[in-house]
């Protein structure tokens, strides 16, 4: 929570600040990203300018639902997450990692590796929900003994603007998460849109980078209550959550009910079309996939996304171990939920709703869970 | 040629493998070979237990275990089951080739804990190729063990990997040497049956023995069960796992084994960590 | 050097029988020796005998037209060889060769199949001990048609 004191340090800036902000970002020599419309959703592009973002765009979003509609107010960001995030930006679903070929200037196997891209990243309107996501991949790809190079180079020096939330979305449930809708730190600048008083963006610094960049807008300082105002747009979205979840002990018991029947039962509905991996922001999965040159013999390593939903994720020795659908379904919900805190630390969830959004059938983590926790224990009964 | 790191090396990507030459090639079985590779660059130097990614070059990529020692000019041994496309890639290279390794990846087989106490290691199939470096090991310090006592199951007697070396441990009157097979043609002296029946009679004390055992995971299951009828304490059983990897480094997700990550946890592992996940279907 | 009583009632198969069934059972024992190559038994002879191996080893073979001669199991020192004196139609159901100097316990299992008949509570001993080794060579069985080693995995 903010502390509510002019210690703070913050600013505002009128509707046409946004336009100035991604205008220096740019200018600055960003690549920048942010939200815009397209193909009927709120998606991530690279944008030239604040007229691409979303002015006046919302999203109905519920189960299987995704549904773009115009506001009757012209917030630009009064909508929750769509389907990308920012892991198309951070880890691509496909990167070159290397080209290989053969005997060259006496080398017999010439690698040559890729070259980061030419220009660094401006994450322009991440949420709260997706900072905590970067912070989970960047544990995995940089949190171990062995460093993810692509990912350690697009991440390194990426300006991040995180924008807090004033409208959840039906699926949401980044309060039960922790991540939201709120973001504490890990941000260069956290933008909170405000309409009461007046449509203005309070602006927290998070940065010294950020500090600059700012200071080089028409920007005037935040008054106490500009600050009060955005803590009540924070403290309104947190109201108005579309799906909680109780997350006490929730590895040990995603452990302990291996064999709980309601595997069975959402293996009945999953078409394990991997749709929620897609869209969610933490899932990590890759393959390796080499490619060839048929005419100069040369061959090139890509880094591909890839998903436990697929039949042959857990191929080993002429079969694969997770051949039913529930299995696969039990992999994901248990690793996400559960083995991914003996993995890397953490939970693997953020509470952003995506995968309940994006399910073609409107599979729910939270209500999954909350069943397997009512009936914590139950096994599959034998034909009496 | 460095042995030890260069400079190159510290700034090398995890995924960008480093170019070795085939130095030979032999067969050992029908679909088995053993490759021994030399460094032309930087050298990797995997202990026993290790693995390393092999690259064949315009086919994609292996993790293979080590089956011998580097010695001092940084060489690699691998022994490679001809399965899929890579393997079979690998296993047709000729002397000179060029492959590409990355590694060496995961933890080693304990031997360091394992001293003072007898050793029983138990080997299926290919799963004598990850342990015969400790074997090889144990035997080279041999004051610094009580009895050792190597057990082998295969499919046939065609089937039976490094069988001269196999031998010459057979040989030293200070090894047991076991071995069972499947099923064999007439003529075949040796023992046909499971290698679990192997155990009850191997010659060493369950107070303090150390098993490390690696092969089919069913057959390790099995394995474990018939240790610990014998006596041996859990905690004192190490395996050494395989699941599907595509990176080796922990990034790729394919590896893991409920809460284990193989390439990053494993592949050896403590028997009491891994029993209650072995014995859940489609983990 | 121990005697035929004492072996019997040391072996596993045998362990924890009451005293006079071990005495009975004795009584229809008798040491016997194989050459190294020696038949010890051929497949659909009459199977009156059954073998408690103390040296050596036994090979159990099995005649296929296309592949020949094939070793399906082995016996050593300690295992049973032979249940078929037990079941009708009392026929071997494979050869039984030493496949190195094999020495012995063969039991008379005509004259034991008399004297369950006399006594049913002989009858279920044999038969319980007789049937925990069968269970344990079908497990082994069993997972050996598993075919762990080799193949592409039975699918």
């Amino acid at each position: 929570m903010l502390q509510e004191t002019s210690t703070v340090d913050a600013r505002v800036m009128g509707p046409e600040g946004l336009a100035a902000l991604v205008d220096a970002l740019a200018g600055a020599g960003y690549r920048v990203v942010g939200p815009t419309v397209r193909d009927g959703a709120i998606v991530l592009d690279e944008i030239a300018s604040a007229d691409e973002l979303p002015h006046g765009w919302t999203a109905e979003q519920d189960a299987a639902t995704y549904r773009l509609a115009r506001r009757d107010d012209e917030q630009v960001f009064g909508w929750a997450v769509g389907p990308h995030s920012w892991k198309k930006e951070l880890f691509p679903s496909r990167v070159r990692l290397l080209r290989v070929s053969g005997p060259q200037n006496g080398n017999a196997l010439a690698v040559e590796e890729e070259a980061p891209p030419e220009r660094p990243l401006a994450i322009f309107g991440a949420r709260s929900c997706d900072l905590h996501a970067i912070a989970i991949q960047d544990r995995v790809f940089t949190g171990g003994p062995y460093v993810e190079r692509d990912y350690a180079q697009r991440r390194a020096g990426a300006f991040v603007v995180v924008v807090n939330c004033g409208v959840p979305g039906g699926t949401c449930f980044c309060t039960s998460m922790g991540t939201g809708p709120r973001s504490e730190g890990g941000y260069d600048l956290a933008l909170t849109e405000v309409l009461e008083g007046g449509h203005r963006y309070v602006v927290e610094v998070g940065s010294d980078r950020g500090r600059e960049l700012l200071e080089a807008l028409p920007v005037q300082p935040a008054h106490e209550e500009d600050l009060a105002a955005s803590l009540r747009v924070t403290d309104e979205a947190a109201r108005r959550m579309g799906r909680r979840l109780d997350t006490v002990g929730l590895p040990e018991l995603l452990a302990g009910n291996r064999e709980h029947p309601r595997f069975a039962d959402v293996a009945e509905r999953c078409l394990t079309c991997g749709n929620c991996v897609l869209a969610c922001p933490t899932c990590f999965c890759s393959s390796v996939e080499e490619v060839n040159d048929l005419v100069d013999g040369s061959a090139e390593r890509w880094r591909t996304w890839d998903t436990c939903f697929s039949i042959d994720h857990s191929y080993i020795h002429g079969g694969s171990v997770r051949r039913s659908a529930r299995s696969r379904y039990r992999q994901w919900l248990t690793h996400k939920f559960g083995t991914w805190f003996d993995q890397f630390g953490t939970s693997g969830c953020v509470g952003c709703g995506r995968c309940i959004t994006w399910c073609p059938v409107g599979i729910d983590v939270t209500e999954e869970l909350t069943a397997i926790r009512a009936t914590d224990g139950e096994v599959e009964r034998a034909n009496a | 040629m460095a042995v030890s790191a260069s400079a190159e090396a510290q700034t090398r990507g995890v995924m960008t493998p480093v170019p070795y030459r085939v130095r030979s090639r032999a067969s050992e079985t029908a679909d088995t070979w053993t490759l021994e590779l030399e460094p032309l660059g930087d050298a990797v130097l995997p202990r026993a237990g290790q693995f390393d990614m092999l690259y064949a070059h315009g086919v994609g990529e292996v993790p293979i275990s080590t089956s011998g020692d580097h010695g001092g000019d940084g060489h690699l041994t691998h022994t490679i089951r001809a399965v899929g496309p890579v393997t079979r890639a690998l296993c047709g290279l000729d002397e000179g080739a060029v492959v590409g390794v990355r590694g060496p990846f995961g933890n080693e087989w304990p031997l360091a804990g394992a001293v003072g106490g007898d050793l029983l290691v138990i080997a299926g199939g290919i799963g004598l190729a990850p342990l015969r470096p400790a074997i090889r090991h144990a035997l080279s310090r041999r004051a610094d063990y009580g009895a050792v006592a190597v057990l082998l199951g295969a499919r046939t007697p065609g089937d039976l990997l490094f069988v001269q070396e196999v031998e010459e441990w057979r040989s030293r009157l200070d090894a047991e040497v076991d071995v069972t097979v499947d099923a064999a043609a007439v003529g075949w002296h040796g023992r046909v049956g499971l290698v679990t029946t192997l155990i009850p009679g191997a010659v060493v004390d369950p107070a303090s023995a150390t098993a490390f055992v690696c092969g089919p995971e069913i057959m390790m299951v099995f394995v474990v069960r018939a240790l610990l009828e014998r006596g041996l304490p859990v905690e004192r059983i190490w395996l050494s796992m395989e699941r599907n990897m595509r990176c080796g480094v922990g990034h790729c997700g394919h590896c893991q084994l409920g809460p284990k990550l193989i390439c990053r946890d494993g592949p050896v592992f403590r028997a009491d960590e891994m029993m209650e996940l072995m014995e859940v279907r489609e983990l | 050097m121990q005697t035929l009583d004492e072996l019997i009632a040391s072996s596993s198969v045998f362990a924890g029988m009451p005293a006079e069934y071990l005495s009975l059972i004795a009584g229809c024992a008798r040491n016997v020796g194989f050459e190294e190559g020696a038949l010890v038994f051929r497949e659909g002879d009459a199977a009156d005998t059954f073998y408690l191996v103390r040296r050596g080893r036994v090979a159990f073979e099995l005649h296929t037209p296309d592949r020949g001669g094939l070793v399906i199991e082995t016996a050593d020192p300690g295992d049973v060889v032979g249940w078929s004196w037990l079941f009708p139609p009392y026929r071997w159901h494979f050869d039984a060769r030493a496949t190195e100097e094999v020495r012995a316990i063969a039991f008379d299992g005509a004259c034991l199949r008399g004297k369950c008949d006399d006594d049913p509570a002989l009858g279920y001993e044999l038969m319980r001990r007789f049937a925990q080794v069968m269970i344990d060579r079908l497990q082994h069985t069993r997972f050996r048609l598993l075919d762990v080693y080799g193949g592409v995995g039975v699918s």
